[in-house]
C-alpha cells in the first residue's frame, strides 16, 4: 500500500478521474437538454384513472404524465398528507390541462391513489389558442349552437370543420398582420411627413392637401379590409364543439379557439412519428402564443439569424483590416505587441460591459444624435435613440471583433513567408500579393474566425438585454413594407427567449419543455458552428503542412 | 539614347500608366489598411474612455454661478423671515417680519404682489414653515393666534408663441380667519406646524414659557360643504428653559426643540394632549457654543444642527439595545468657520446648503459625507440673513444683512456619490449602525439611495470563489492528465469535447442551473455531499484493486486509457450516492437535511444559492482553464521529461518535479483567465442566484454580482442620472478588473513561450 502510494499512481488515477468527470458532465448536460428538448414533441398518451385520496370519494382524473419522483413518507406526513404505506412513495406529476376550469395545468398525485389506470382511444387532446391544453371526450359538434353531429361520426366531421376554420384563421391573420399592418405603416409615414412639413416651415399649400388625399385613400382601404374581417370573424365563429371533462362537466369550445385536435391514445407509431415531425415544424415556424409559453419560436429564431447576419457583415471587413494591418503593415515592435495583448484581452472582457457601452455610446449618444439630425419629425418618440437591431448587431460586432482579429492573424502567420516573397519576387506589388495570394490563403482562417464569432454572438444574451432584445416584438425586422429591413426595430432572440420564458413567465412549469426545446436548438446550432470551425482549422493546417513540405 | 528591346517594352507608355496605376493601388491599400487598422484599434480603446467619460461627472464638485444681485424689493414690507421660489425659479416670495408676503420676479424687475397677511391690530411674533414640499407657512401673532398660508404656483402656456407664464397665489388651507393656538392669548414666540390629510398640528412656545401642542382637525360637512375645525390641546411647562427652535416632523409624532444651552429635546407627541420629553442631548461641543440653526433633512428623519462654531451635525433616532430610540450623532461637517445662520435642505435629495455669518455658503450631502463646495456669495463678506432653495435645488436665493438679494445658479448633479458611499460602511437613516447596503431606488423622494458597491463586489468574488473552488481542481488535474498521461488517440477526442463546452451559451447553463440544478440540489443535497466524498475515495479504491488484478486483464487496457476505464466507475459512484442518500438522510437527519441545516445549525438555505452558482459557473470556466493549462503542460519540451524518466524518476515524480514546475506560470495564467471569466459572467448568476445583495460567505445563500446588477437595473435607470452613472462605474470596475487579470496572464504566457523556445 505504502509503495503504491509512493509510486504516485493514485494521483494519476485521480487526474484521470477529473477528465472523466468533465466528460461525463458535458455528455450528461448535452443529453439532458436533448432529451428534455426533443421528448417534448412526442405525443404523450393520456391517462385516465380513478383517483381517491385516503379512500375518499372516487374521482376520475385525466392527464398526461409529465414527471415522477420518489419521495420519503416522512416528508409527505410532515406536509400534512395522511398516507400509510412504504417508506418511499412515488409521486406523479399529471398535466391535467383545462386551466380555465381547474385553475392550474398541473397536479401532483400519489401513484398509490390512482386505480384502474386506462388509456381509452377516444380521449381527445385539444391545443387551444387560450388557456392551454384541453383534455376530455368529444360529445357533439354544433353549428350556430345547434347540434349537427354526435357519436362516432363526430370525429371525422370535426376534422373537416376544423380545417375550414384553420383556413379562415389563416385569412384573418394575413389581413390583420400584413394588409392592415401595411396600411398602418403607411398612415404613420404620412403623419411623419406632415410633421416634417411643419418642422421645416414649409408653406406650400399643395403638399398638405396631397397628404390628406392619400390619407383618405388609405382610410377607405382600411374600411374595406375591416368589412372583410367582420365577415370572416362571423364565419369563423359558426362552429363549436361540446366536450366532457374529467369531473363530468360539459364544456363548449368554439372551433376558432382550437389549433389542433388529436387522440394520442389511438395513434400508431407511424402516426406518432408524423405528429412529432409536424410539432417540430410548428415549433420552428410558428409564432409564440400565450405569453411565449406555447406555440413556436419563429420570431426569436428569425431575430437571432438576422442579428448574426448583420453582425457578420460588419465584423468581417473590420476584423480583417485590423488583422492585416497588424500583421502585414505595422512595424513589429513593442507597440504591436501591446496592441495584440489588448485585443486578446478584449475577448476576456465581460460581455455585459459591452452591453453597457453599447447602450451608452451607440444607443444614447449616436442614436440620440441620429434622431436629432434625421428623424426630428418623430421626436419625442425615438427612432434610433432607443435599443434596436442595428445597435445590438454593432455591439455584438464589437464583442466578437477580437475573435476575428486573432483568428485572421493566426491564419496570416501560418502562411509561409516564402509565398509572400515569391509573389514579390515575380514583380507583384505588396497590395497585389495581399489580394491575390495572402488573403485567399488566409480565407479559411477568416472563415474560422467568423464562425467562432457567430457562435459566440448567437449565444450571447447579457449585452443584448440592454441594447435591443425584447420578450415579444410586435413586428419582425424584415417585412413587406419599404425599405423591408427595419434596423431600428427591437427583436426577439433565442437566448433571451430562454431566459424570459424560463424565469419571467407566469407559468414556468408549462413553459419548461419549450425552454428545453429552445435550448436544444440553440446548443445544436452553436455546436454545429463550432465543429465547422474546428474542421476548417484542421483542414487549413493540413493545407499548409503540404505547402511547407513541398 | 540606345534602347534595347526590353527597355523599350518597359517604357511603353501604356505599361508605364499601368505600372503607375499599380503603384497607386499599392499605396492606397497601404494607407487604407493603416488608417483602417489604427482607427479600429482606437475604436477599441474608445470603450474604456467612453466608460470613463460617463463615470467622471459623479466625482465633480458642485458649482455655483452668480445670476444677478439686486436690492430686495418692497423694503418697507419689513425684514425677511423666509425666502422661497418655485420649480422654474422665475417667481420668488419673501415673507416678512411685519406679516407681509411679497411676491416678485426673480429677475428683479417687478413686484407681482405685496399682500398683508397679519390682521390689523396684531403684530407678528413668530414664523414657521411646514414641509417645504407643501408650500405651507404660518405666522404666529401676539394674541396667541396664527395665520396659515399656502403658496401655490400654476404654470400656463398661452399667447402667440406658447409663452410660459407662472401665476402665483396664496391660499388659506384652514380658512382665512386666524386660528387660535393659545387659549390664554399669550404671544407665540416660537412656532412650527405640519398639515396632514386630516389632522394638523401646531407647536408653539408662548410668552409665559409654555410649550403648546394644538391639533386642529378639519371636517367637511356632507350637506353644505361647510368646513368646521375641532381643536385639542396639550401643554408642557418649560420652567426656566429658553427654547430657540421648534421642529415638528411631518408625521406629527415627534417634536424636536433646541434651547439656548445647546441642547436638543426629543419630545414624543404620541399622545398629543400630553407631550412627553424623552431625551435631552447636548449637540454642541463646548458650553460657549450655541445652536444657531435647526432644520430637517428631507424625509424629516434626520436633524441638521448648525452651531455658532460653523459646525453642522446630523442626528437621528437610533434604536439601542434596550429598544429605546435615542437621538444619536451620525456625522458632522466642519468646513465653515463662522456661525451657521440658515440651513436649506434639498427637497429631493439628502443634501443641504448652509449659510454662515461671514457670507459663505456650503453645499453638502449627508449620505455621501461630502462637502461639495464652500464659497462666499455676498460682497465683502457681509453676513447672510436668509437662504432660499428652489425645489429642484438648482437656484439659490441669498439675502444678506445689507438688504441685497443674490441669485445663484447651482450645478450639482451627483452629490450622492463619494468614495466612502461606494466602498465604506455608511450610516443610513433608520439603521442602527453603519452598514454596506445596495438599494438603488424607490418610489419616493424621501428614500435615501444606498449605493454601496461592497455587497456587489463581495457577491462577485463569492460567486467567483465557489466557481473556482470547483473548476480549478477538475480543470487543472484534467489538463495535466490529458496533456501528459492520456493516450493520443483519446486526447484528440477529449480536447475538442471539453473545448466545445466553452462555446456553450451561458444562458443555457444558467437556465439549467436555475430550473434544473437548483431544485435538484435542494432535494439531493446529501447525495451531492456524499458524491464529493465518494468520488475520490471510490476512484482510489478502484485503482488500488486494479493493480492486484491479474495481468491478463490489466494488460488489455493500454496505458493512457485510465480515464475511459473510470467512466463506468464514475457513473456507478454517482448512481450509488443517489441510492445512499435516502437511508443516510433518514438515519442522520431525520429524513430532511435542509430542516436540520436551518433549525439545528441556523444556516439559512436558499434554493438558488452560491453552491448552484459555483457548480454552474465552475462548468462554464472549466473549459477555459483546461484549454490553456493543457497547452502549457503539453508544450513542456519533451527532452526534459525524457531526461527525468531516464534518470529513474517515476512518471508522477517527473510530473510534479519537472513538468508542473516548468508549466506552472502557464497554469497560473489559465487560472487567472478563468477567474476573469467567472467575475464577469452575467447570465448564470442572474438566473441561478436570488440576486439578493447580502454579504455572507454562507454557501447556501444567494448573492448579487456587479454584472448581474447591471443587467437587472440598467434598463430602468434614468439616463445620465446618478444611478445610471454608478452602473457605468461598476461596468468600468469589471472592465479594469478583467483587463488587469487577462493582461497579467497574457504577459506570463508570452514569457513562458519564450522560455520554452530557449530550452
Amino acid at each position: 500500500m505504502n509503495n503504491w502510494w509512493k509510486s504516485g499512481d493514485p494521483w494519476i488515477w485521480l487526474t484521470a478521474a477529473s477528465v472523466t468527470v468533465s466528460i461525463v458532465t458535458v455528455a450528461g448536460l448535452l443529453s439532458l437538454i436533448a432529451w428534455h428538448g426533443l421528448a417534448h414533441f412526442w405525443p404523450a398518451a393520456i391517462l385516465e384513472a380513478d383517483y381517491s385520496e385516503n379512500g375518499s370519494n372516487k374521482q376520475v382524473v385525466i392527464g398526461e404524465i409529465r414527471d415522477q419522483e420518489s419521495i420519503p413518507l416522512s416528508q409527505l406526513q410532515a406536509a400534512g398528507v395522511k398516507v400509510k404505506g412504504e417508506q418511499q412513495m412515488t409521486r406523479i406529476l399529471l398535466k391535467t390541462g383545462n386551466r380555465d376550469l381547474f385553475g392550474a395545468d398541473f397536479r401532483w398525485v400519489l401513484q398509490l391513489d390512482l386505480q384502474n389506470q386506462r388509456y381509452p382511444p377516444e380521449l381527445m387532446a385539444i391545443e387551444r389558442r387560450e388557456w392551454g391544453n384541453f383534455y376530455g371526450y368529444l360529445q357533439a359538434i354544433k353549428e350556430h349552437g345547434q347540434v349537427v353531429s354526435e357519436g362516432a361520426g363526430a370525429w371525422p366531421e370535426l376534422q373537416q370543420r376544423l380545417d375550414r376554420v384553420l383556413q379562415l384563421h389563416q385569412q384573418i391573420r394575413t389581413i390583420e398582420k400584413f394588409k392592415i399592418g401595411k396600411l398602418n405603416y403607411e398612415l404613420e409615414k404620412l403623419r411623419l411627413k406632415q410633421r416634417r412639413l411643419e418642422l421645416n416651415h414649409d408653406t406650400d399649400p399643395a403638399k398638405p392637401v396631397a397628404l390628406a388625399a392619400q390619407k383618405v385613400i388609405l382610410q377607405a382601404q382600411f374600411e374595406t379590409l375591416n368589412q372583410q374581417l367582420t365577415t370572416l370573424y362571423e364565419a369563423i365563429q359558426r362552429d363549436s364543439i361540446s366536450a366532457n371533462v374529467m369531473d363530468g362537466r360539459v364544456v363548449n369550445i368554439p372551433l376558432s379557439n382550437i389549433v389542433k385536435v388529436y387522440r394520442p391514445n389511438s395513434f400508431s407509431f407511424l402516426d406518432k412519428a408524423r405528429f412529432y415531425m409536424a410539432k417540430i415544424w410548428e415549433f420552428l415556424s410558428e409564432e409564440p402564443r400565450e405569453a411565449n409559453t406555447e406555440g413556436g419560436i419563429f420570431p426569436a429564431l428569425f431575430g437571432t439569424v438576422i442579428m448574426v447576419l448583420i453582425m457578420s457583415i460588419m465584423v468581417t471587413p473590420i476584423g480583417v483590416i485590423a488583422a492585416v494591418y497588424l500583421h502585414e503593415y505595422a512595424k513589429q515592435g513593442i507597440l504591436t505587441r501591446t496592441i495584440r495583448i489588448a485585443v486578446n484581452n478584449l475577448a476576456g472582457v465581460p460581455s455585459i460591459v459591452y452591453g453597457v457601452f453599447g447602450l451608452g455610446f451607440f444607443v444614447y449618444f449616436i442614436g440620440g444624435n441620429v434622431d436629432q439630425w434625421f428623424f426630428p419629425e418623430a421626436l419625442p418618440s425615438p427612432t434610433f435613440g432607443t435599443p434596436g437591431m442595428l445597435w445590438a448587431s454593432m455591439t455584438l460586432a464589437l464583442l466578437t471583433l477580437p475573435v476575428v482579429i486573432v483568428s485572421t492573424e493566426e491564419g496570416l502567420a501560418r502562411i509561409p513567408s516564402s509565398i509572400r516573397e515569391g509573389s514579390l519576387a515575380l514583380g507583384a506589388t505588396k497590395a497585389e500579393t495581399l489580394w491575390r495570394t495572402v488573403i485567399p490563403m488566409a480565407s479559411p482562417a477568416i472563415m474560422t474566425g467568423l464562425i467562432l464569432a457567430v457562435a459566440r454572438a448567437a449565444g450571447e444574451v447579457a449585452p443584448l438585454m440592454l441594447v435591443g432584445v425584447v420578450k415579444l416584438a410586435p413586428a419582425l425586422v424584415v417585412d413587406n413594407n419599404l425599405p423591408f429591413l427595419h434596423l431600428d426595430r427591437k427583436f426577439m432572440h433565442l437566448g433571451f427567449h430562454i431566459y424570459d420564458v424560463g424565469f419571467q413567465s407566469p407559468n414556468v412549469e408549462a413553459a419548461r419543455p419549450l425552454v428545453y426545446a429552445t435550448a436544444f436548438l440553440l446548443v445544436a446550432v452553436i455546436i454545429v458552428l463550432n465543429l465547422t470551425a474546428i474542421w476548417f482549422r484542421n483542414h487549413l493546417r493540413e493545407k499548409y503542412k503540404a505547402l511547407e513540405t513541398a | 539614347m540606345n534602347t534595347t528591346p526590353i527597355s523599350s517594352i518597359l517604357s511603353d507608355p501604356a505599361l508605364i500608366r499601368r505600372r503607375k496605376w499599380r503603384m497607386l493601388k499599392d499605396k492606397l491599400t497601404k494607407y487604407g489598411m493603416t488608417v483602417g487598422g489604427i482607427s479600429i484599434i482606437i475604436a477599441i480603446l474608445l470603450i474604456f474612455f467612453y466608460l470613463l467619460y460617463v463615470v467622471f461627472p459623479i466625482f465633480l464638485p458642485a458649482h455655483l454661478e452668480k445670476v444677478r444681485s439686486f436690492k430686495i424689493l418692497a423694503p418697507t414690507a419689513g425684514e425677511t423671515v423666509y425666502l422661497a421660489t418655485e420649480e422654474k425659479s422665475e417667481v420668488g416670495v419673501r415673507f416678512t417680519r411685519q406679516g407681509h408676503a411679497v411676491q416678485f420676479k426673480l429677475d428683479g424687475s417687478q413686484i407681482i404682489a405685496d399682500n398683508t397677511l397679519a390682521p390689523v391690530g396684531t403684530t407678528v411674533t413668530s414664523f414657521a414653515v411646514a414641509d417645504p414640499a407643501t408650500g405651507v407657512v404660518a405666522f404666529g401673532l401676539n394674541d396667541g393666534r396664527a395665520i396659515v398660508v399656502k403658496q401655490k404656483y400654476e404654470i400656463t402656456y398661452g399667447g402667440e408663441n406658447n409663452v410660459r407664464e407662472i401665476k402665483s397665489r396664496l391660499d388659506y388651507p384652514l380658512g382665512e380667519a386666524p386660528l387660535v393656538i393659545d387659549e390664554k392669548g399669550q404671544a407665540l414666540l416660537t412656532l412650527d406646524l405640519q398639515l396632514g390629510e386630516n389632522s394638523n398640528t401646531f407647536v408653539a412656545v408662548t410668552k409665559d414659557n409654555r410649550l403648546l401642542v394644538s391639533t386642529i382637525t378639519k371636517e367637511t360637512s356632507f350637506l353644505d360643504d361647510s368646513v368646521s375645525l375641532t381643536r385639542t390641546q396639550g401643554e408642557l411647562s418649560l420652567q426656566q428653559a429658553k427654547i430657540t427652535h421648534l421642529l415638528l416632523e411631518k408625521e406629527q409624532r415627534v417634536l424636536y426643540a433646541a434651547d439656548k444651552d445647546g441642547q436638543v429635546w426629543y419630545i414624543s407627541l404620541q399622545d398629543k394632549t400630553a407631550p412627553q420629553i424623552l431625551q435631552r442631548v447636548h449637540v454642541v461641543q463646548t458650553f460657549q457654543e450655541r445652536i444657531t440653526a435647526l432644520e430637517f433633512l428631507t424625509g424629516d428623519i434626520s436633524l441638521l444642527v448648525g452651531d455658532s462654531s460653523g459646525r453642522i451635525t446630523q442626528w437621528f433616532l437610533v434604536r439601542d439595545n434596550n429598544n429605546n430610540n435615542l437621538l444619536t450623532k451620525i456625522r458632522e461637517f466642519h468646513d465653515q468657520q463662522s456661525p451657521i445662520v440658515a440651513i436649506a435642505a434639498e427637497e429631493r435629495r439628502k443634501g443641504f446648503i448652509a449659510a454662515d455669518s461671514s457670507g459663505q455658503v456650503g453645499i453638502y450631502h449627508t449620505t455621501a459625507q461630502r462637502t461639495l463646495l464652500v464659497k462666499p456669495v455676498t460682497e465683502a463678506s457681509v453676513a447672510i440673513s436668509q437662504l432660499g432653495l428652489a425645489p429642484r435645488a438648482d437656484t439659490l436665493l441669498v439675502e444678506d444683512v445689507a438688504g441685497n438679494l443674490h441669485i445663484w445658479a447651482i450645478q450639482n448633479e451627483h452629490p450622492e456619490v463619494s468614495w466612502s458611499t461606494l466602498w465604506n460602511k455608511v450610516w443610513y437613516e433608520n439603521y442602527a449602525k453603519p452598514e454596506y447596503l445596495w438599494q438603488s431606488s424607490a418610489a419616493t423622494n424621501d428614500f435615501e439611495p444606498k449605493f454601496s458597491l461592497m455587497p456587489l463586489a463581495f457577491g462577485t468574488l463569492k460567486a467567483a470563489f465557489y466557481a473556482m473552488l470547483i473548476a480549478v481542481p477538475i480543470a487543472v488535474f484534467g489538463a495535466i492528465y490529458t496533456a501528459y498521461f492520456m493516450a493520443p488517440s483519446i486526447r484528440r477526442l477529449v480536447k475538442p469535447t471539453i473545448e466545445i463546452m466553452a462555446a456553450l451559451p451561458t444562458v443555457i447553463l444558467g437556465f439549467l442551473a436555475g430550473l434544473w440544478l437548483a431544485p435538484m440540489l435542494e432535494n439531493n443535497l446529501l447525495a451531492m455531499v456524499i458524491l464529493f466524498i465518494l468520488l475520490p475515495t471510490g476512484v482510489l479504491l478502484f485503482a488500488y484493486v486494479w493493480q492486484w488484478l491479474p495481468k491478463t486483464i490489466r494488460y488489455r487496457v493500454p496505458p493512457g486509457w485510465e480515464a475511459a476505464l473510470l467512466m463506468p466507475v464514475v457513473l456507478g459512484l454517482i448512481w450509488w450516492s443517489s441510492l445512499l442518500k435516502e437511508p443516510l438522510e433518514t438515519w442522520l437527519f431525520q429524513g430532511d437535511i435542509r430542516h436540520w441545516l436551518t433549525h439545528d445549525l441556523g444556516i439559512r438555505f436558499d434554493q438558488r444559492n452560491a453552491l448552484v452558482v459555483g457548480v454552474a459557473m465552475g462548468l462554464a470556466v472549466i473549459p477555459n482553464i483546461f484549454s490553456i493549462a493543457e497547452d502549457a503542460v503539453f508544450s513542456v519540451p519533451k527532452h526534459l521529461t525524457i531526461g527525468s524518466l531516464a534518470l529513474g524518476a517515476t512518471s508522477w515524480q517527473t510530473m510534479t518535479r519537472v513538468v508542473i514546475l516548468t508549466a506552472s506560470p502557464g497554469i497560473f495564467s489559465a487560472v487567472m483567465i478563468g477567474m476573469g471569466r467567472a467575475v464577469g459572467e452575467t447570465m448564470i448568476v442572474l438566473m441561478a442566484t436570488g440576486n439578493t445583495p447580502v454579504m455572507d460567505w454562507n454557501i447556501f445563500e444567494g448573492l448579487r454580482t456587479l454584472a448581474a446588477n447591471i443587467a437587472v437595473e440598467m434598463p430602468e435607470s434614468e439616463v445620465n442620472g446618478t444611478h445610471f452613472r454608478i452602473l457605468f462605474l461598476s461596468a468600468l470596475v469589471l472592465f479594469i478588473f478583467t483587463f488587469f487579470f487577462n493582461t497579467l496572464s497574457e504577459v506570463i504566457r508570452q514569457r513562458l513561450r519564450k522560455k520554452y523556445s530557449s530550452l
